[in-house]
């Protein structure tokens, strides 16, 4: 995570339903920043981060990964790290058999249980995960980002239903990550502060 | 070197995924099967004991019963990955997606299928089958039934975005099954006339190495048409 990466967007729009979300976006996220959409509900917060992440065409515009074409670029997938608006957690597997899965699939191998451990979940991992409650299933979909070693994060409401010190304790954990030369870049309804990081704001 | 070890390494994760699922939804696993066991019991019950008929239509029914039950099977292929989630993550990762799709369908195919290759020998027997020909039947949906999963993956993922989409699956999958059955029966047929039967297997091994290289493609550009 050393190294630099840099995602640029140029002029983005995106239309649904014959109407204009957004034209015309521009933005540069470089290492060590945190980018965070603000904007009323249906906005296109969402449809700007499935965008982002590759899912959805913008109608216009390009986005870049350390100046490559996302579409064409081999690391970019490589590099991020997606957490939606579902957990992608299959409920009848256990915590610990989620996240080696998603470990598998990003070939990784950090330390799954200090993951755990970091967001709060240690002993739980045996635990199936229809069992957790609906904040800490969030928790354990949120670990697969310090188990998975991706420098681009990106998070839509990562705080839905988590308590207040779970809230504190993740923007914590984005700081972090900022502060190691991560980028960051997520939709949010809660005040996000992050004192300590070079943020910027788009507001839909 | 590494790439291609981590991407081996990701694709037995999945398959070892699907089938730790599949073992933990152990009673849903018995629906296919208990589906096939059914359609072709009825057949000797709505055609009484007529040994030579039930013999001659025999591998038809038990081909027709394990498309079906395929069928039926197949639309949960993505379906619980859409809903919660790990469908994009599947997405998001640095291997090529048709190669995890490949990993999902012979997930689906060891789960829903093989469990049919060990019954269908039983069924056989109860419909006078002799032994010879019940060894082809197995042959051909030894090389038959991974093709229905491999083509039935394109139509499920096409669906995927639509509410209800069995109806509309099963009329576009069932004329794409058409080839794979007819060379089976007619397989059966040369080995019930007594030719040799080798010449239809090599053709369905064809289509089966074709559908293995080619389906896993316009599978993964449906799915992600489905998440856009």
């Amino acid at each position: 995570m050393t190294n630099l990466n840099k995602l640029e967007a140029y002029q983005l729009s995106c239309v649904r339903d014959d109407r204009i979300l957004f034209s015309e976006l521009d933005f540069t996220l470089s290492s060590g920043q945190v980018l965070l959409i603000e904007g009323a509900n249906g906005a296109g917060k969402t449809s700007l981060l499935r965008i982002l992440t590759g899912f959805r065409r913008a109608e216009s515009g390009h986005l870049f990964w350390n100046e490559e074409l996302i579409e064409n670029s081999v690391h970019f997938y490589q590099d991020t790290a997606y957490i939606g608006h579902n957990n992608g957690l299959k409920v009848a597997l256990t915590a610990q058999e989620n996240l080696r899965y998603a470990q598998a699939l990003s070939s990784t191998t950090l330390n799954i249980d200090e993951a755990m451990a970091q967001v709060g979940l240690d002993g739980y991992q045996d635990t199936i995960v229809r069992l957790l409650s609906a904040g800490q299933q969030r928790r354990l979909a949120l670990a697969r980002l310090l188990c998975t070693h991706k420098p681009l994060w990106i998070l839509d409401e990562p705080f839905t239903s988590l308590d207040r010190a779970s809230i504190k304790l993740f923007e914590k954990f984005i700081e972090t990550h900022a502060n190691q030369g991560g980028l960051v870049i997520m939709t949010s309804h809660h005040e996000t502060q992050l004192p300590h990081t070079l943020m910027q704001k788009i507001h839909l | 070197m590494k790439k291609t070890s981590s991407l081996l390494n990701a694709f037995s994760a999945v398959i070892k995924r699907d089938l730790l699922l599949a073992y933990r939804f152990r009673a849903e696993l018995i629906n296919p099967l208990a589906f096939f066991v059914m359609v072709i019991t009825l057949f000797p019950l709505a055609l009484g004991a007529e040994i030579a008929l039930l013999k001659r239509i025999a591998p038809a029914i038990i081909w027709v019963a394990a498309l079906l039950a395929s069928l039926m099977s197949i639309e949960n292929l993505f379906r619980a990955d859409y809903d919660d989630g790990s469908l994009e993550l599947m997405v998001m990762t640095p291997h090529p997606l048709s190669i995890l799709v490949l990993a999902k369908v012979i997930g689906h195919w060891l789960v829903s299928s093989v469990p049919l290759l060990f019954i269908a020998p039983l069924m056989g027997m109860m419909l006078h089958m002799d032994t010879d020909i019940i060894g082809v039947l197995m042959l051909t949906l030894l090389l038959g039934t991974p093709v229905l999963s491999l083509i039935g993956g394109i139509a499920v993922a096409l669906t995927l975005g639509l509410r209800k989409g069995g109806a509309l699956l099963a009329i576009l999958v069932l004329p794409l099954y058409v080839p794979i059955l007819i060379f089976a029966s007619s397989a059966i047929d040369a080995a019930m006339t007594g030719f040799p039967v080798s010449g239809h297997l090599s053709m369905m091994c064809a289509i089966l190495f074709l559908a293995f290289t080619l389906t896993p493609l316009p599978t993964a550009a449906a799915l992600k048409m489905s998440l856009s």
